[in-house]
């Protein structure tokens, strides 16, 4: 057999053998092989794309926690301050209530104090020319028991009345 | 990493059978070499070499002393007075007999084939279909193709989502390659897929028929792709698919090459010609390569093994001192030649998926 020329036998069983081969493995091997290096790669992107929506999702959550913990924050101090100013404003209120009804309460005494004295004194005065009568009844029973002595108390009096 | 070692595993153990089978064959050649000194005087390399990367009728195996072990091999022939002719090989005793007027010519231009002396005395050929060593070399090896595939498809039927595991993770990253490396950038994304089975189909077969044809012992051995028979059948599908999907964009291009001076048209269509003649002269360069490039590998080897019996010849001591060398050098040669299996499987795909890709790219 040459070398150099293809011998009839030959081709005609290689070509059997060829095409036999090609064809069983188009179905069988090639078929479910590159379908499933296909579908892996699709797979595998698709799960690439996902964890990166998933990641945007995750920074998209994580941006508005931000926002609603700052939100939180900012109310929070509000509250804060509004409990802190109430509290001033209740403080003051109670100190100036406390304040006027101290000063009520010092001008009521005051004034009792002021309307006892004043009945206090009347009460001595009263009581003062109630004794002076009752002393000078007594004085001028004993000292007017006769018409000379009466005399001169007149006079005395009439006296004492001219150099007031 | 285990896939890894698995392989090196592999091509330790070919290295190893390869040199252990050298020495099978310089044990048992020179007494099948004795029996051709006495009729010619001299080991002829020449010869020696042809018969072993040529086709044969039997799966010779081994010689043990002067017996011959071969696997016979069916013979088929349509002759013109005999018709339809079945018959296992072994009929013709290693080729020192006749059966039925059939025998295997031993001299001359029809050497190596089965020929038929008619009742007149003259000799005719018949049309020869046997299986022949290469035809069940091709057998084998498709076997090997399709078990290996079918089961790997099979696996990816079962889980397509789940990683590659085993003999999957090795093939793999090689069809992976074919795809993308070499099918993709050639054809184009959108049309490489309606070729990719047989693209995969061609590299797989060239591959494993070459590295098949570096295992020097049964069931490895045939020269299958360095058979021209065999390039020629792949070449011509190449030619078939490539002429079947050719577009209008391709045959404008061939028969009125756009950007050509019309004086190359008309009156003489030298251009016309020159791409026409192209459509025919590559795939008869994908022939020529790799049927060259896988026998003169094998030739290489083959020619380093004979110069241990040149030697020899002259002197037993000094055939022994180049035998080292001879095996060194075969040692070398099947690393290169395992180089060359995958780099000729390459080629062939990948000029095929270019001429591919040219019939079917549109016009831009």
């Amino acid at each position: 057999m040459d070398l150099l020329l293809p011998h009839t036998g030959t081709v005609i069983w290689m070509l059997i053998a060829f095409l036999a081969i090609f064809f069983l493995l188009k179905k069988f091997a090639w078929k479910p092989i590159l379908g499933a290096l296909k579908q892996r790669e699709e797979s595998i992107a698709s799960a690439l794309r996902s964890a990166d929506a998933a990641k945007e999702e995750m920074e998209k959550l994580q941006a508005d926690n931000e926002k609603i913990l700052a939100r939180a924050r900012k109310e929070r101090d509000e509250i804060l301050k509004e409990a802190r100013d109430l509290k001033d404003s209740i403080i003051l209120d109670a100190k100036s209530q406390a304040g006027e009804e101290a000063i009520k309460l010092l001008e009521t005494a005051k004034e009792n104090i002021k309307s006892e004295k004043e009945s206090a004194i009347k009460d001595i005065k009263k009581y003062a020319a109630s004794l002076s009568i009752y002393i000078a009844e007594k004085l001028l029973k004993e000292k007017l028991a006769n018409d000379k002595e009466q005399k001169d108390l007149i006079d005395k009096l009439l006296r004492d009345t001219k150099l007031n | 990493m285990h896939c890894v070692s698995r392989v090196r595993l592999l091509l330790l153990s070919a290295i190893f059978l390869h040199i252990f089978s050298i020495n099978l064959i310089s044990a048992s050649e020179p007494v099948e070499e004795h029996s051709e000194t006495t009729q010619h005087g001299i080991f002829e390399p020449g010869p020696f070499i042809f018969d072993h990367i040529g086709d044969t009728y039997e799966w010779h195996i081994i010689d043990i002393g002067h017996k011959k072990i071969s696997i016979p091999l069916p013979v088929i022939l349509i002759s013109r007075n005999q018709g339809l002719i079945i018959f296992m090989s072994s009929k013709f005793h290693h080729g020192s007999k006749s059966y039925r007027n059939f025998h295997i010519e031993q001299e001359g231009e029809n050497k190596g084939s089965i020929v038929e002396t008619l009742p007149d005395g003259t000799i005719s050929l018949p049309f020869d279909i046997s299986i022949t060593k290469n035809i069940a070399s091709i057998f084998v090896s498709i076997l090997i193709i399709l078990w290996l595939f079918i089961k790997i498809g099979n696996a990816y039927k079962r889980n397509p989502l789940s990683p590659p595991s085993g003999i999957q993770s090795l093939l793999e990253p090689v069809i992976l390659f074919i795809r993308d490396e070499l099918a993709i950038p050639s054809i184009g994304k959108n049309k490489h897929e309606r070729f990719m089975p047989y693209l995969l189909t061609v590299f797989f077969f060239i591959w494993i028929n070459n590295m098949l044809g570096l295992i020097p012992i049964f069931p490895g051995g045939a020269n299958v792709t360095g058979n021209i028979a065999v390039t020629m059948v792949l070449a011509f599908l190449t030619f078939v698919v490539t002429a079947i999907s050719g577009n209008k964009n391709y045959w404008k291009h061939i028969f009125n090459t756009p950007g050509v001076p019309a004086w190359l048209k008309v009156p003489i269509p030298v251009m016309p010609l020159v791409e026409t003649l192209g459509i025919f002269t590559k795939p008869i360069v994908l022939m020529i390569r790799l049927f060259a490039n896988i026998s003169a590998g094998h030739i290489i080897s083959l020619g380093f093994l004979s110069l241990i019996f040149l030697f020899g010849q002259s002197n037993q001591i000094l055939g022994y001192g180049v035998s080292v060398v001879s095996v060194l050098f075969i040692m070398f040669m099947t690393l290169l030649e395992l180089l060359v299996a995958f780099i000729q499987a390459y080629v062939f795909t990948f000029l095929s998926a270019l001429y591919i890709g040219m019939a079917v790219e549109e016009h831009h």
